[in-house]
């Protein structure tokens, strides 16, 4: 026994003594198996060795090994397409490592800006508010190979609002999704032809009564889609000179509806008074509690997902009035930031994921509008063969020429964030009874102005 | 091997092992310490834990200040434009404080209105309870121990997930207008409606945090020596007179550390609420910390200059509270 003791005793000292005594001593020893790893690793050390025939080439002497990280947020099944397409550019161009950063919208809309304004951010990403990085995007012009197609294949105001440092890469429109299965149960004819809001209010209450369903009608909590039933009912949100005025007739009778459905529980109260941020009525829909939802393209994927064959749904002409259509434009765009420390292999991804074959194949696995003109008139092949997800697509794509001016112009004016955000406040405010109409106008007013004012 | 030797055995390994590093940490700060003095070796020890500090609190505190006097919507101090004190006047430009519309910044009225309201009604129904909570677990009751975890146990949650787990329960589809719905009666409006949302924002972090203070006046109430309580029955002292005149005398001190530690956390609140309720309906739960981190951080035109000055004033009344603590806590120690 006491030999045993001793032999514990001995290798104890020994790790102590070890432990106290100066590094090197171990380190070998501990080191060991470390040194195995580059041996398992030998195919990487064999890279630099199939690269050497490289040096052969003169040509190519700005092929050096760069990093480009890319913040990426994806809608529907577009993390499921992205990831191939830049390893598809990898492989077409050695010495470039894209690294695609993942997130969701949030970190985009509120860590993104913060990172770019602090030199901090990535060297590409996918964002939606084009105004807030005004200056701050890499003009792709001069880089890239052919600029005169590069600006002929998107809008110019989108350009222009872009600063040239990107592309939209997809083109949304906001329009209506309404319950098809609750409206033949209930018996009531869909409306064809142009339909207005209040007319649609009264069908989706007849339906939501005659079929038990909780909510007859709602639309998303944002100034966004707020703002095209106001413009169809004649709200000139964007004035000639570019300027917000938020009182105008059209805009106080669609809220006016808007309190209506709130107040008659036609609308579910959660979905405009809790929370800050934007909530969705698609939700309710999804779930066949609401008869009618005011949302928009992005949203066809998801549906198409999540109701399944639960019940049949349609995509409606946008309700029109007295100022036109409701739909309003939008969409998401692939920048490249000004201060990339690689300019050229940034440009390079930008040339890669507009050109047709690339943007295409985004579109149609998305089941996302094109905003790129030459893939537009090529025609997008959807991968999709559910009937009402293609018959969704096209009714959002018959949209596109009834929109209005301002409904194009919205997205991209430097301040439509600052109305999507605070005026969905002050309208839950308004629903909540906080604030009265003529309050919610002036102090929304107020806040974009100040936002201009603190702008400047 | 007897459980003697095994002891011998375990302390000549651990004190061999205490011994080499004891030796070697004297090795390491005897040569230091001949390097700055032995007056130095304080400030050596101290000096990690002062960059953390410093780096995270001091550093961003007085970069609060340079905001708080910038205007703008710039990240970089370097690109504010010095503005006096504009962001404050700003604050104060009311023409009645207790109508929010009449103000300036409408949004901040209505989050101090909404503090003071809450941080009254929530201390007040916090410690309440908590001193119920505590008087019943002093007792002599059945599963004591067990009781003392289970009003312990939300003060281990983390807020987000207690914000959480009510709106589940509280919302339009919840569990409980489910039971509602179940028993026949109709939905109720709890987060959708002001006053029950106010109600249930306080009920729930009332539920959240009493533990902690149950456990303080817990301790306060068991340093309370029985023999008085017994001399007190021996003079025919009822209950409510033994509470009155033994009790809470003698558990003043602990109380008043209660309620400045609980005012303190009130003002402070937000990751509850932020979970729960966002600060809805409309702004009806909308308070100060959530004020500012929404004109800081998620307003679309960041206003880094006004929600500075806010929490400045925010941290002037908290600075008073925190003193009042201090006072209260010396009281309890003389």
């Amino acid at each position: 026994m006491k030999v045993k003791i001793l032999f514990v005793l001995f290798i104890i000292t020994a790790f102590v003594l070890g432990a106290c005594s100066p590094a090197p001593v171990e380190e070998p020893v501990v080191e060991e198996p470390v040194v195995e790893e580059p041996v398992v690793e030998e195919p990487v050390v064999e890279e630099p060795v199939v690269e050497e025939p490289v040096v052969e080439e003169p040509e190519e002497p700005a092929v050096e090994a760069v990093e480009l990280r890319f913040m990426y947020y994806a809608d529907g099944p577009k993390q499921d397409l992205i990831l191939p397409l830049i390893e598809k550019f990898m492989a077409e161009n050695e010495g470039i490592t894209v690294i695609l950063d993942m997130v969701p919208y949030q970190t985009i809309d509120e860590q993104l800006p913060i990172q770019v304004e602090a030199g901090q951010g990535p060297d590409l990403a996918r964002i939606t508010n084009f105004a807030i990085y005004k200056g701050k995007l890499l003009d792709l012009r001069p880089l890239v190979s052919n600029p005169e197609e590069f600006e002929a294949n998107f809008a110019t105001p989108i350009l222009e609002a872009l600063g040239y440092g990107g592309f939209p890469d997809e083109y949304t429109i906001t329009g209506p999704y309404v319950n098809q299965t609750l409206f033949e149960q209930a018996g009531i004819d869909l409306p064809t032809g142009e339909t207005t809001w209040e007319e649609w209010t009264e069908l989706t209450k007849q339906v939501a009564e005659a079929t038990g369903t909780d909510y007859a009608i709602g639309i998303d909590r944002t100034g966004h889609r707020v703002a095209g039933p106001a413009m169809s009912m004649g709200a000139t949100l964007i004035d000639d000179e570019g300027n917000f005025t938020i009182d105008t007739p059209g805009f106080r009778q669609f809220i006016e509806l808007l309190k209506s459905w709130h107040d008659e529980g036609l609308m579910p109260n959660e979905l405009w008074l809790t929370g800050d941020a934007l909530n969705n009525c698609i939700d309710w829909f999804k779930t066949a509690d609401m008869v009618m939802c005011m949302t928009g393209s992005w949203q066809i994927n998801g549906v198409a997902a999540d109701v399944g064959d639960a019940f049949d749904w349609v995509v409606v002409p946008n309700p029109t009035g007295a100022g036109g259509s409701t739909g309003i434009a939008g969409g998401a765009a692939v920048v490249a930031f000004a201060d990339t420390e690689h300019p050229e292999a940034a440009a390079k991804l930008m040339e890669f994921l507009y050109a047709p074959e690339n943007y295409a194949a985004l579109s149609g696995g998305g089941l996302s509008l094109p905003a790129h003109r030459g893939v537009a008139e090529a025609g997008v092949d959807y991968a999709s063969d559910i009937p009402s997800v293609l018959a969704a697509l096209d009714a959002y794509t018959a949209e596109v020429p009834k929109l209005q001016d301002q409904a194009v112009f919205l997205n991209v004016h430097p301040f439509a964030f600052a109305y999507y955000r605070n005026s969905a406040n002050r309208i839950a405010q308004y629903l909540a009874g906080e604030l009265s109409l003529e309050e919610m106008i002036a102090n929304l007013q107020s806040d974009i102005d100040t936002a201009i004012a603190e702008s400047n | 091997m007897s459980k003697n030797s095994h002891n011998k055995l375990f302390q000549t390994i651990f004190g061999s092992i205490a011994h080499g590093v004891i030796s070697f940490v004297d090795l390491f700060l005897g040569s230091i310490q001949k390097l700055i003095g032995i007056k130095g070796v304080p400030y050596l020890f101290v000096l990690p834990n002062l960059l953390i500090f410093g780096l995270f609190i001091l550093y961003p505190m007085l970069l609060n200040f340079v905001y708080a006097f910038t205007g703008g919507s710039a990240f970089f101090p370097d690109n504010r434009p010095y503005v006096g004190t504009r962001n404050f006047e700003r604050l104060f430009a009311c023409e009645n404080f207790l109508v929010p519309n009449s103000c300036t910044e409408d949004l901040f009225w209505r989050a101090v209105q909404n503090t003071v309201v809450y941080v009254i009604a929530q201390v007040t129904i916090l410690v309440l309870f908590a001193l119920i909570t505590a008087l019943i677990l002093n007792r002599k009751i059945k599963w004591r121990g067990f009781f003392r975890s289970v009003f312990f146990y939300p003060c281990l949650l983390s807020p987000i997930v207690v914000g959480l787990i009510w709106q589940w329960i509280l919302q339009d589809k919840g569990l409980l207008n489910g039971i509602l719905i179940g028993l026949g009666m109709s939905r109720m409006p709890f987060l959708t409606a002001a006053t029950w949302a106010r109600f249930w924002v306080i009920m729930v972090s009332v539920w959240a945090s009493m533990g902690f203070y149950t456990l303080i006046l817990l301790a306060g109430l068991q340093s309370i020596p029985s023999d008085l309580y017994e001399a007190a029955s021996i003079d025919g002292a009822s209950n409510w007179k033994a509470f009155s005149n033994i009790t809470m005398p003698l558990l003043m001190p602990t109380m008043t550390v209660v309620i400045v530690l609980s005012l303190i956390r009130a003002v402070q609140v937000f990751e509850i609420i932020f979970a729960f309720t966002g600060g809805g309906p409309g702004t009806a739960t909308m308070y100060l910390v959530q004020f500012i981190y929404n004109y800081g951080f998620t307003s679309p035109n960041k206003q880094f200059g006004v929600a500075a000055a806010a929490s400045l004033l925010m941290a002037a009344v908290l600075i008073v509270l925190t003193l009042a603590q201090m006072a209260a806590r010396r009281e309890e120690v003389y």
